[in-house]
């Protein structure tokens, strides 16, 4: 029979380290999707992946039970990830004059008919990343949970840390980065 | 072109395509292998283990400062005892000169 998440985690905090397992495989694929929306290299992603699993074997005595197992792990998954895009912002500055031939088709094709432009083109998709890959850290994590998630200003303030007035302030400056960016964009490939 | 339809068309595209959730194979394995291979800290333990290795300094001072206390040679005693005259010269010094006057 199949153990509940509370007797798992019960049986991990009396010293039975393999009742982690079991949490490992049920909730790895929840942590891979989050930290691939923030990192790109394989490599990168299973590091991140790995440590939000250690530090939730080593705080899970910190677990009270209150809320679902799940809140608590994505909390530190979250938290985990704005620390990866916090350490690696050095490699955020880059040219926009570099952007692929497919992506600058995209681009003007939308530019010229907006709705002929498809959602699910790849190109389209790596412009998404090129210009998630431009924000600050604090502006990614916000568009990221608030716009492309559609989370709630209280949802990312629990899953952060951060007050809620001071998530409003962050996606409202975050808008207003993206939105340079694209300017930047469009006046690089324009004028 | 205003910028607010590309943004929000980025947004979507976005929106269209979740990361994928695939874990690589045996990765919970891996993940088992650093926990098992890695020491549980225990806050208690910690301050155990800190506490003893400052205990034998402490010996050792406190071993250092007695020596010095029982070696020390009595001359502090004799100087506390000189000190304790001196005091008594100086405060009957003008009981002394008093009496010397009027001798005279």
């Amino acid at each position: 029979m199949e153990r509940t998440e509370a007797e798992l985690i019960a049986a991990v905090l009396k010293g039975d380290a393999a009742s982690f397992e079991p949490l490992i495989e049920r909730y790895s694929p929840r942590v891979f999707a989050t930290a691939r929306r923030y990192a790109r290299r394989e490599s990168e992603i299973e590091d991140i992946v790995q440590e939000v699993w250690l530090k939730a074997y080593q705080k899970l005595k910190s677990f009270r039970g209150e809320a679902p197992f799940e809140h608590w792990l994505m909390r530190l998954a979250v938290r985990t990830c704005y620390d990866f895009l916090r350490s690696h912002q050095r490699n955020r500055e880059s040219a926009f004059s570099d952007l692929s031939e497919p992506e600058d088709d995209w681009l003007e094709r939308f530019i010229h008919q907006p709705g002929a432009a498809r959602d699910d083109a790849e190109a389209a998709r790596q412009l998404v990343q090129r210009v998630l890959q431009q924000l600050s850290p604090p502006a990614r994590l916000v568009i990221t949970l608030l716009e492309i998630e559609d989370r709630s200003v209280k949802e990312i303030s629990k899953l952060t840390g951060w007050s809620v007035p001071l998530v409003k302030v962050r996606a409202f400056r975050a808008r207003a980065e993206m939105r340079k960016i694209l300017a930047k964009i469009v006046k690089e490939k324009y004028l | 072109m205003k910028l607010v339809e590309l943004q929000e068309k980025l947004m979507a595209v976005a929106r269209a395509n979740p990361p994928s959730d695939r874990v690589p194979p045996t990765f919970e394995k891996r993940v088992m292998a650093l926990i098992s291979g890695r020491p549980v800290y225990d806050l208690w333990a910690a301050w155990a283990k800190g506490l003893w290795f400052a205990a034998a300094p402490c010996v050792a001072v406190m071993l250092l400062f007695s020596a010095w206390a029982f070696f020390l040679p009595p001359a502090q005693n004799s100087a506390s005892v000189d000190l304790a005259q001196q005091l008594d010269s100086t405060l009957l010094a003008a009981v002394d000169q008093n009496n010397t006057d009027s001798t005279w």
